[in-house]
């Protein structure tokens, strides 16, 4: 259990997709500039990340990976190349129910966000997050608490952006840097910010 | 017509750079840049997987039903990026453990998506190959002097060549490690961006209201 909240914190803080390894970025940039529709991207990445890191898991540990279908009788079969092309349908599959959903349920949240559901089907934090529990072999149970706690870490990073993004408009920024260039800087910034977590242990 | 195919492979360098100026495919721009090799090798890597996705989507365009020309899209790409992932494993193995998730992070990159619906879906096989070439020239570009940047002041070094001794070799040199951390690779490509928008004033974001424009408004 403590290296279950542990794996939670580490994911959340200290490897933080959006700010350690800048996965997500299009979205990040692209859907922060208000608070309100950074959280509603911020709770469908949460969604989206949980279910398919260990829907991905299972699939790997079944049916892809070295040895996998020995349990159908095929042992010295390796489909690990398909990993790529099966985890992005995945993806592509869950991103469609969860746009169903939320336009079924909340309809206000579904107009808010627009164009960017479906752009999470082509959010890197989704697949890297899957892509980086296959590289580290997490087990079932690692694989929710992983797939959470990167959705919580990006959706903070978002909000958290989106924030200063919105306080931004009353400050007087040189010309070049204006939206894009002095996102960046702040990203940076946040970035060192959450360095400071690395060191606990 | 080699007039506009010219333009089609030169506009997106600078001009209309994917990264600095159509904000796509930055996630990857980012992580594979702690040096020059791996920029190298990722951008060689994004250019082939652009210009082959651009040729076979374009050659497909006429015979795609729309519905279902996002799946389709996907598929491709994923498959070339497979393949691409398989020649780095086989030949540059070390490399290929080094760029770890990214590559296959390629498929995601939505500066290839996005090429092969706006201009593989519209135009001829030879542009959309010039076209993916150009913009993945483009995004090399940055991810080539982010990466030297990088490791030069990180490091003293470039492509692992040790130009500048460092004071624990007896030099005078002390590395910078905050440029192999990430937050200088946000640093660089934010002054990159001001630095292309200040020698072209139209790329200057207008803001979307001004202060005065909203008495009381809530934003």
């Amino acid at each position: 259990m403590p290296e279950l909240s542990g794996l939670f914190l580490r994911s959340v803080f200290i490897d933080n997709l959006a700010l350690s390894f800048f996965l997500g970025m299009c979205t990040f940039l692209a859907v922060s500039r208000r608070v309100e529709t950074a959280f509603g991207v911020g709770l469908a990445m949460i969604a989206v990340q949980t279910v398919t890191v260990p829907v991905n898991n299972l699939i790997y540990t079944w049916i892809l990976a070295p040895g996998a279908l020995a349990w159908a009788g095929l042992g010295e079969v390796d489909l690990s190349f398909l990993k790529l092309i099966a985890f992005i349908g995945v993806i592509a599959a869950m991103v469609q129910v969860l746009e169903m959903a939320v336009e079924f349920h909340v309809p206000r949240l579904h107009r808010a966000l627009g164009i960017f559901l479906p752009l999470i089907t082509v959010n890197c934090a989704i697949l890297g997050g899957t892509l980086f529990m296959v590289e580290r072999s997490y087990g079932f149970t690692q694989s929710v608490v992983y797939g959470f706690g990167t959705g919580v870490g990006w959706a903070l990073a978002i909000v958290m952006l989106a924030a200063i993004r919105e306080r931004l408009k009353y400050s007087d920024v040189p010309d070049g840097l204006k939206g894009l260039g002095i996102t960046f800087i702040i990203v940076g910034i946040m970035s060192l910010a959450f360095m400071g977590f690395s060191g606990i242990g | 017509m080699a007039n506009r195919a010219w333009k089609t492979l030169t506009a997106p360098l600078i001009s209309d750079n994917p990264i600095t100026l159509q904000i796509l495919g930055i996630c990857s721009a980012l992580a594979v840049t702690t040096s020059l090799d791996t920029a190298l090798v990722m951008s060689a890597a994004v250019i082939s997987v652009m210009a082959l996705s651009g040729a076979s989507v374009s050659l497909i365009r006429n015979v795609l039903p729309r519905s279902i020309r996002l799946i389709v899209q996907i598929t491709i790409i994923a498959s070339l990026v497979i393949i691409v992932d398989l020649v780095l494993k086989a030949f540059v193995f070390e490399m290929s453990k080094r760029l770890s998730v990214f590559v296959g992070l390629i498929i995601t990159n939505c500066i290839v998506l996005a090429r092969a619906e706006s201009f593989a879906m519209r135009n001829a096989v030879l542009a959309s190959i010039l076209d993916g070439v150009g913009n993945g020239i483009g995004y090399g570009l940055i991810l080539v002097a982010v990466g030297a940047v990088r490791e030069f002041f990180g490091k003293g070094s470039l492509l692992g060549t040790q130009l500048l001794m460092t004071a624990s070799q007896g030099g005078g040199f002390e590395p910078l490690h905050l440029m192999l951390l990430p937050p200088s690779a946000f640093f660089l490509i934010g002054v990159i961006i001001w630095w292309i928008r200040s020698k072209k004033p139209d790329q200057v974001e207008r803001p979307e209201y001004g202060i005065q424009e909203e008495p009381g408004g809530d934003g």
